[in-house]
């Protein structure tokens, strides 16, 4: 579709999400922190108030109209994503708390696969929650914690990793789309380089499942992981995607309730899976919901999504660079819309505590990701970031704000 | 006292009807501030911050009042630093103590204090809050 038919098109998605239509500061709220998190549309919405109003009942226990009524919807968000990941089987899907709930599941029940002197591998781009969990489990275990270097233009040294990753790599873990700066990494290259050295690959998708679509047949990783939040669903809830006979092999994470086959004074067993790792009450209203979210980008389509975001994202590049002594971090065709940018001499806090009182929402800041700032000589930067409902006005209005801001503190 | 430069500040900050003007005298108030040298903002006078930085340093003055300087590397969070400055600065330990702050809300630019970690002003707070219980015990020890 042409862009503009696309622009028509995407135009009517904002009246969808009722947050948006506010105004903080008495100004209409333009609403750049969705790699932080998106809005939620009506539908999802809905779908919370109408399972407490109607349908909540603690899933796969009672024996009662109510409990097997929400199970059954609950289920359903599962299989959902099943066909939205091309899982093979919808028990590889499992549900928690977030991705960062997801990297300290793998790096527990990944835990005896590692060895002294084995090496498990980052990249200097990663978000905390995918860097620290595999530090801390490379100390816990004497085992050599590596990463691959990001290049000053925002893209891994993918040379480094060719001649660096061999045998000895036990896990290799990275995320799809940096946080951070927006870049779409070339994570097929590096899952064929750590695949082939034998390692367990972990890709988090928290950044991309909203841009793109996801087929974790043709990544061939071993686990893919992220946030419903990311993609217009409810906080909360994480999606862990894992080869079954891993799943299978690997030990359970949390002990308790749900996750148990039989139970008694001498010893226990475990459940099947997905429910080996999902002990306890789990975010049902959360996972119930997220079937709206995920319909939700299906009908609009990832591929226009990504398309119109990036046409915004180019639009307020351009834009952007007008302004003096800019810096535009990954000025790069691979990317997602996310805009990370400083003003030489002007603090980063400084722009955004300003765009905020024009009613213009952005991150400052590390993005919790202080290795990346750290090798772009730095300590963080202004993040503006564009989902499928902003628009063209939507970077006017942040460009003008931030020209005043500019202007306030030169 | 401390009351008293809380009134002044919110005075002051009455006049200030568009919030552009706000915090233009917010920026103006951070550039004219003495603030801290280069030498002296290292970590251990570092209170705290996640997004911006903010440098503290208090001393027990001979007089029996509390000499504060401080600093930060964002201008809007150091005009900030130089208002929270100039309502505890030469104050006794005792009247820090036993002081109500409540010019930021009032002025409309942090609206809860102690909920604003972000930018480093409630860890300053409460960083010459310690300071002066330390001051107080010393002056009573005498």
């Amino acid at each position: 579709m042409d862009n503009d038919t696309l622009q028509h098109k995407m135009r009517e998605l904002k009246t969808q999400f009722p947050a948006l239509n506010q105004t903080v500061y008495g100004r209409p709220l333009v609403y750049l922190d969705n790699a932080a998190t998106t809005q939620k549309p009506q539908r999802v919405i809905d779908s919370i108030s109408e399972y407490y109003s109607k349908w909540n009942a603690n899933i796969h226990r009672g024996a009662h109209y109510l409990a097997n009524a929400s199970t059954e919807k609950f289920e359903a968000t599962r299989s959902a994503l099943a066909e939205m990941l091309h899982a093979n089987f919808r028990e590889e899907i499992i549900f928690n708390q977030g991705s960062t709930d997801s990297v300290n599941m793998l790096s527990t029940i990944l835990e005896n696969e590692v060895e002294e002197g084995d090496e498990i591998w980052v990249t200097e781009m990663e978000h905390h929650s995918n860097f620290v969990p595999w530090q801390m489990l490379a100390l816990k275990k004497k085992a050599h914690f590596r990463y691959i270097p990001m290049l000053p233009s925002g893209e891994w040294d993918l040379d480094y990793a060719k001649n660096e990753i061999t045998d000895r790599a036990k896990i290799v873990a990275f995320n799809w789309v940096s946080n951070a700066l927006g870049t779409v990494n070339p994570i097929e290259e590096l899952i064929r380089l750590a695949k082939s050295a034998g390692a367990y690959v972990v890709v988090d998708g928290a950044q991309a499942v909203a841009h793109f679509d996801i087929n974790v047949q043709t990544l061939n990783c071993d686990f893919f992981l992220f946030s419903a939040h990311k993609m217009y669903g409810p906080t909360g809830l994480g999606v862990l995607w894992g080869k079954k006979e891993l799943l299978e092999k690997l030990p359970p994470y949390r002990y308790g309730g749900e996750m148990i086959k039989k139970v008694s004074v001498t010893g226990t067993t475990f459940n099947v899976l997905p429910f080996k790792y999902e002990s306890g009450t789990p975010n049902i209203e959360a996972v119930i919901a997220f079937n709206e979210s995920i319909s939700f980008c299906k009908e609009v389509g990832r591929e226009n999504m990504h398309a119109h975001e990036y046409f915004l994202l180019k639009t307020a590049t351009e834009r952007l660079k007008e302004i003096e002594r800019m810096t535009v971090y990954a000025d790069i065709p691979n990317k997602v819309g996310v805009l990370s940018f400083n003003v030489e001499d002007i603090h980063s806090a400084d722009i955004g505590t300003l765009l905020d009182q024009q009613g213009i929402a952005v991150r400052t800041g590390h993005h919790c990701t202080q290795p990346l700032w750290e090798k772009l000589g730095t300590t963080g930067s202004v993040r503006a970031s564009f989902a499928c409902y902003n628009t063209v006005e939507d970077v006017e209005l942040f460009i003008a704000a931030l020209n005043k801001s500019v202007n306030m503190l030169r | 006292m401390i009351e008293q430069k809380q009134q002044e500040i919110i005075e002051e900050f009455a006049f200030f009807e568009e919030w552009m003007h706000k915090y233009e005298h917010i920026i103006e108030l951070g550039k004219e501030m003495k603030g801290l040298t280069e030498e002296e903002k290292k970590d251990d006078l570092l209170v705290a911050g996640c997004q911006s930085k903010v440098w503290l340093k208090a001393s027990l003055e001979e007089n029996g009042t509390v000499k504060i300087e401080a600093d930060s590397d964002a201008i809007i969070t150091r005009g900030l630093v130089a208002l929270v400055v100039s309502v505890f600065n030469h104050e006794t330990p005792h009247e820090i103590l036993n002081a109500n702050i409540h010019f930021m809300n009032d002025i409309g630019l942090v609206s809860n204090l102690s909920q604003t970690r972000s930018n480093g002003l409630a860890a300053m707070v409460k960083q010459i809050l310690l300071y002066a219980t330390v001051f107080q015990a010393q002056q009573k020890s005498n």
